[in-house]
């Protein structure tokens, strides 16, 4: 095993070496290779099936990655981003909200929709609500955590999670805005959601995945390229700063507050986006989606991968993604009933995850593709966490 | 605002407010009755202090006589308990850290605090933060703009490396790999990217040979005359604050003890009593 991390380690410095163009003509390469991919399945196939879910779990996986991993700002409640994205297409697209115009559906460039009752925006719409809802949802998050920090921080946005979630179960009977119109459906769930329906192509189908990857595969390429140009921005250095010593970054000019709450609304803002996309995609919000144990899940996606290094993210969470919905259900699922056990696999999986992460904390702390940075802290030791400023909001 | 802190000043002092006016401008940071309490402790106590524009001063003292809470008061990472400060015309008591440092403060500190998995360099472009634009939409579509700015700033921060004297093969260094005098030279640097007027160097010779000690010394005239910069420094280091200061202020369990050039501080009973008789046996 250690053979093989040295092996991963060699891998990330070798591309890293290589000359530009060489790097750019094997990244479109993998390119093209990942937009041909669904041709050598079935439209309906269980595994772009599996590669949509795991890319929308990268794209989580990014947004998360730039709270803890780039500002160092450890984040237990991402599933709340989760669910308000899909809440925003559970409220903006779908019949949920019957009563709307006295029953004639309000719609707003979605021809497919009909005269359907309900509010239906466009789903490119749907994604921009549903990243501006959940950045406004992670800044009110980010504000009581400034003054706090390291498990602190953790504590209180779990709790945030956890409160999201409660009022996602009981939202059938919050009735902020009259009596027709519920917060959520609850444990019943919101369904059926608008499928995709973008300009210039026909309404996406849920029996035809081909569509839904590409659409994935772009919103991770959009993502990507956001990360790669923030983290080598002034604001990215910002966030390093920060999680380096606040104490230093602060004298050095850097405003706390404003630099974590840009954090928080970027990571979140992925978040929100993703969840719309996964709701339209399962064609239902249902709030039992939203377990505190989706934080978990997508948090150790990025330390599998490597806290703060934007491939190995992608790495970890595709990783992940697929030993939950392929290896472990599929593949592996009936090995304890072959050794005479009597259960499945699948309820051991975070079990099974949390095992992978204590042996990757023996074995490879930095993850398994690391950010440079992270790996010379963890390997040699450095930096440290003093108390010396007077947080202040 | 500095009318008033002068108003206030000469409240207490008896001098009338027209000679205030007068020293404002000639005076970069004005603090008056400054003192800060951590629970029962008065750390920093009634502190009156000034620093004439392009001059060196120090503070001195023994371990615990606040030197640096006062340091820190001044910078905005403490609060002031009780008193005001000015600076270059405007009020900063109690304002953000991040704020003062875009008024034209800098500093760096007596434990070296830089970025540590940060390369020399990013340390530095860091430093110039406060004196960019770039924000987050514009840096995720790269405007012309900010290509030219993050230009600009690299070169500033190689050029700013330069001219503390650091090596340019270590300029992509991790900070943590450089060595203890290096690691200095990224602080002043860092400070010196952000356009200071007036700089505050927290024990900057703490660890150095007497050569080293000399060199920065020079170095901290050359700053003065090269760049305008007015230096604030605490110092424990007695051949380099007698031999750089244009005044020096002792402090003592927090209150200031004696104010003036070297030469009337080494001379000053108290002085000698407190600190400089016991621990320098002069």
């Amino acid at each position: 095993m250690s053979s093989a991390a040295a092996t991963w380690r060699g891998l990330g410095d070798r591309i890293r070496e290589l000359p530009r163009p060489v790097v750019w003509a094997i990244g479109a390469a993998v390119l093209v290779l990942l937009i041909l991919l669904p041709f050598a399945y079935q439209p309906a196939s269980g595994f772009i099936d599996d590669c949509v879910t795991a890319l929308a779990y990268v794209v989580m996986a990014l947004g998360l990655n730039i709270v803890v991993g780039f500002a160092g700002l450890l984040d237990l409640g991402y599933v709340a981003f989760y669910a308000i994205g899909a809440y925003v297409i559970g409220w903006y697209g779908s019949g949920f909200f019957a009563a709307i115009a006295g029953g004639k559906g309000l719609h707003v460039w979605a021809e497919s929709a009909g005269a359907l009752p309900g509010i239906h925006f466009n789903f490119l719409i749907v994604l921009v609500v549903a990243a501006v809802y959940a950045a406004l949802a992670g800044m009110i998050i980010g504000l009581p955590t400034l003054r706090l920090r390291g498990d602190y921080i953790a504590i209180v946005t779990l709790a945030f999670g956890e409160i999201t979630r409660v009022f996602a179960i009981n939202g059938a009977d919050i009735h902020p805005f009259g009596k027709d119109y519920p917060l959520t459906l609850g444990r019943q769930g919101i369904t059926p959601i608008d499928p995709i329906d973008l300009p210039f192509v026909k309404q996406f189908d849920p029996l035809n995945l081909r569509p839904w990857y590409w659409f994935a595969l772009a919103m991770v390429l959009v993502v990507l390229f956001v990360n790669f140009r923030l983290r080598d921005s002034r604001l990215g250095r910002a966030w390093i700063a920060l999680r380096e010593d606040e104490v230093a970054a602060a004298s050095m000019g850097v405003p706390l507050v404003k630099t974590k709450l840009k954090a928080y609304a970027t990571g979140a803002a992925f978040g929100g986006m993703s969840g719309a996309f996964l709701a339209s995609y399962l064609n239902t919000v249902n709030a039992d989606q939203f377990e505190f144990s989706f934080s978990i899940f997508v948090l150790a996606m990025i330390i599998l991968g490597g806290l703060g290094s934007i491939w190995g993210v992608v790495l970890g969470a595709v990783a992940l993604s697929f030993i939950n919905s392929r290896l472990i259900p599929d593949v592996l699922n009936g090995v304890p009933h072959k050794v005479g056990l009597n259960f499945d696999l699948t309820e051991l999986s975070f079990g099974i995850f949390g095992f992978l992460l204590v042996i990757m904390m023996v074995l490879r702390p930095e993850g398994l593709l690391p950010e440079r940075r992270r790996q010379i802290e963890l390997t040699e030791g450095v930096g440290g966490d003093e108390t010396l400023y007077e947080a202040r909001a | 605002m500095t009318d008033r802190l002068a108003a206030e000043r000469s409240a207490r002092t008896g001098t009338p407010a027209a000679s205030g006016d007068r020293e404002a401008t000639s005076t970069i940071l004005q603090a008056v009755a400054v003192s800060k309490i951590f629970g029962g402790l008065v750390a920093v106590d009634g502190v009156d202090f000034e620093i004439p524009r392009r001059s060196i001063v120090s503070i001195i003292g023994p371990n615990g006589a606040g030197k640096t809470t006062f340091f820190n008061m001044l910078t905005g990472l403490y609060k002031p308990s009780a008193g005001r400060i000015g600076f270059d015309g405007r009020d900063i008591t109690a304002r953000r850290p991040d704020v003062i440092t875009s008024l034209g403060m800098a500093r760096t500190f007596q434990n070296i605090r830089l970025f540590a998995t940060m390369t020399a360099l990013e340390n530095v472009m860091v430093g110039q933060h406060a004196r960019m634009k770039a924000g987050l939409f514009a840096s995720v579509l790269r405007l012309p703009r900010v290509r030219q700015e993050e230009r600009e700033v690299r070169e500033k921060a190689r050029e700013t490396l330069e001219y503390v004297g650091l090596r340019p093969s270590l300029l992509d260094q991790m900070a943590a790999n450089l060595s203890y005098g290096d690691q200095r030279r990224v602080e002043i640097a860092r400070a010196l990217a952000s356009d200071p007027k007036l700089l505050l160097l927290d024990e900057p010779t703490a660890g150095m040979n007497p050569q080293e000690s000399a060199r920065l010394t020079q170095f901290m005239e050359t700053l003065r005359r090269e760049r305008g910069l007015t230096i604030l420094l605490i110092e424990h280091d007695m051949k380099v604050v007698m031999g750089v200061s244009d005044r020096v202020t002792v402090l003592d369990h927090g209150e200031k003890i004696a104010e003036g050039d070297p030469d009337e501080v080494r001379a000053d009973k108290r002085v000698v009593e407190a600190y400089l008789g016991r621990q320098e046996g002069r």
